[in-house]
């Protein structure tokens, strides 16, 4: 079974202050830890389970600088196989449909039955690039992945839908499937694992190794444009409880009489 | 004159809100072009919900066929293809939901379709679309715009456009053919999984306390559900405590869990994702307890606490325990 994962190493912002920086047309992204996307850490657990149970390779794949190799090492670490970084200062401002371009050309030189990719990147949160990316193959996708489980030449999956309803469907092989979180629960790595793939080489190829033009991808292979990008208006927004605990605490018992009928 | 085609999502027989939300858009802007509103409607024995959505379309184009008794990417696209290259809208609206994420980036691609997904806005001003998205989980805005001429095909988030109440359309029903054949299918619809029904029920509760990702380790989901207790609450979450299976899924509130009505809804150590929101704007009163005072979810609340939850927590559940023994 060769199976291939798409990963993006993104920068954590839940929990950071996040601004604009001078461009205005990205947040500052200085001082911000990166990781890999959280839906990419289900999708490779997800490979690795299927190898481990069934044989065959594990191959990660990342368009991005350098700074990637982090991710991939992570992969890697994991129990993946190998890895490869596509990149090029082409690539630079690619769209969804421009990364799926990219991801597509490498993926054509290797052999593949499976190619699992997150639902969406937690940063700029197409949800794209896996259903596009097969489209550009001609295989056949589904999306939203919560269980799965590979039979002779096919893969029965599991669709999340809203509200808890669940579609199960079967596919031949090769497919698509971008993975769901809480499909699986992704393995730790610790340093030492890290540093156990830290010699471990990691492929690079660019526009010409893929035999892609520079007018298919970056800004020029891209269809929609990032003009710029702002702070959310906070609207009417919530009015901020202050004080010590203590006194926040007693307003909290006052909205919670008052509103939720709290004796 | 200009076509906004709008795909109509609907399950087991009823229409699903986004395809009134998207309608709802799809008037405003076709107000302002002077054009007119096609709805795709594809499954079977649908008639009655052709016939609802005659009110707020021009032409219903529905297109009849036991194959499309239930969603498939592949069915849909085949039918997709052939009525968008028939029809030629200037603009395909689908909705940003299991379905739409599922079909439309390969229908885009098919199509050579430029796409712009997940929006929260749509403007026109002559021919040229400015559209906005969230980035971040919601904690920063974009303005995009597309770089190459249309027609164009843009998904919406569920919920970001509200129905308006307008005059009936009263337009007509069209029926299309399908093109679809016996021939195989390389993904094939086994069944539906009902979502199972657990213990607890979260939407009876008044008052709910949620917990999310703030809260670190499940060693400290006790905690809250002591203070749940403290105020005669029910306890709660957002999705990744679920992910991680720190709570079962029949706690978990948003657009995949639960919706939730209570009285009151207090969200601790939870960002705001609109996935989560949507499953919770329709309480009475929100408080939110978060370290970030620019975290999405205070921009919902009514009441907001800007504090670690780890301090706050343990002296809200002890001070209310001893005003509500006086
Ligand atoms: C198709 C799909 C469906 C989804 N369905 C759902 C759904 O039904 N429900 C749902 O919830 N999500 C859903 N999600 C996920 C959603 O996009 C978000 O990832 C999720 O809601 C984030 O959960 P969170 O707010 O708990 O975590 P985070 O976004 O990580 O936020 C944690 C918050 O805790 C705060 N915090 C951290 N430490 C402290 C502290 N010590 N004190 C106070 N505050 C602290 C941080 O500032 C941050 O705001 C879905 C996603 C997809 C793609
Ligand atoms: N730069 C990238 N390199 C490799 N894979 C990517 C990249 N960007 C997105 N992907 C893959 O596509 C998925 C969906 O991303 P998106 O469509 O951008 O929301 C991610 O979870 C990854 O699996």
């Amino acid at each position: 079974m060769n199976l291939i994962v798409c990963i993006k190493r993104v920068p954590e912002t839940a929990d950071a202050d996040v601004s604009i920086d001078k461009s205005g047309k990205d947040i500052d992204k200085s001082g911000l830890a990166f990781d890999l996307n959280e839906w990419d850490s289900y999708a490779i657990e997800e490979a690795i389970r299927l190898k481990e149970k069934m044989g065959g390779t594990v191959t990660v794949l990342s368009i991005g600088g350098e700074d990637s190799n982090e991710s991939l090492r992570k992969c890697l670490a994991m129990g993946a196989d190998e890895a490869m970084r596509l990149t090029d200062p082409a690539f630079d401002g690619s769209d969804g449909l421009a990364r799926a371009k990219i991801l597509a050309e490498a993926i054509r030189k290797i052999p593949y039955d499976l190619i699992l990719t997150g639902t969406q990147a937690e940063d700029d949160g197409y949800g794209q690039v896996g259903a596009a990316l097969a489209e550009l193959l001609g295989i056949p996708h589904a999306t939203l992945i919560t269980r799965l489980e590979v039979q002779e030449k096919k893969v029965k999956v599991h669709r999340e839908l809203e509200g808890g309803l669940e579609e199960v469907c079967e596919m031949d092989l090769p497919a698509v499937l971008t993975i769901q979180t809480g499909i699986n629960e992704p393995r730790y790595v610790s340093i030492m694992g890290i540093r156990k793939v830290a010699k471990k080489e990691i492929k690079t190829l660019n526009a010409s190794d893929l035999s892609l033009k520079a007018e298919e991808v970056g800004f020029a292979g891209s269809d929609i444009r990032l003009e710029k990008v702002y702070l959310p208006p906070t609207g009417e927004g919530a009015e901020i409880l202050e004080g010590k605990p203590e006194e926040i605490a007693v307003k909290v018992f006052e909205i919670l009489k008052d509103k939720g009928g709290l004796a | 004159m200009k076509e906004i085609l709008v795909i109509a999502e609907h399950r087991r027989k009823e229409m699903r809100d986004v395809t009134w939300e998207m309608l709802s858009k799809a008037r405003q802007l076709a107000e302002g072009m002077d054009g007119k509103i096609g709805v795709a409607l594809l499954g079977h024995g649908i008639n009655s919900l052709a016939e609802d959505l005659r009110s707020k379309a021009h032409q219903v184009f529905l297109i009849e066929d036991p194959r499309l008794e239930v969603y498939n990417a592949e069915t849909y696209q085949r039918v997709l293809t052939q009525l968008i290259i028939e029809r030629k809208p200037f603009l395909t609206l689908i909705g940003h939901t299991a379905m739409g994420m599922d079909f439309a980036p390969s229908l885009a691609v098919h199509l050579k379709m430029p796409l712009a997904t997940d929006c929260i806005g749509i403007d026109l001003s002559g021919e040229t679309f400015s559209l906005t998205r969230q980035l971040y989980g919601g904690k920063v805005n974009a303005t995009v715009s597309f770089s190459k001429n249309g027609p164009y095909m843009v998904t919406v988030r569920s919920g970001a456009f509200p129905v308006m109440e307008k005059d009936s359309i009263s337009g007509e029903v069209i029926s299309y053919p399908s093109p679809l054949s016996d021939e195989g299918l390389a993904r094939r619809f086994l069944q539906y999984v009902d979502a199972v029904i657990g213990e607890v029920d979260i939407t009876q509760a008044d008052i709910l306390v949620s917990v999310g990702r703030g809260i670190k380790e499940a060693d400290n989901i006790p905690m809250v559900k002591e203070f749940a207790d403290a105020i005669g609450g029910v306890l709660a979450c957002s999705r990744p405590v679920v992910d991680k299976k720190w709570l079962p899924k029949e706690r978990q509130v948003g657009t995949s869990g639960k919706t939730v009505k209570p009285k009151v809804y207090i969200a601790i150590g939870i960002s705001g994702a609109f996935q989560h929101v949507a499953g919770m704007k329709g309480s009475g009163t929100v408080i939110a307890i978060n370290k970030d005072p620019k975290a999405p979810i205070f921009s919902v609340a009514t009441y907001g606490i800007v504090a670690d939850l780890f301090k706050m927590v343990p002296v809200l559940k002890e001070k209310i325990k001893e005003m509500r023994k006086k």
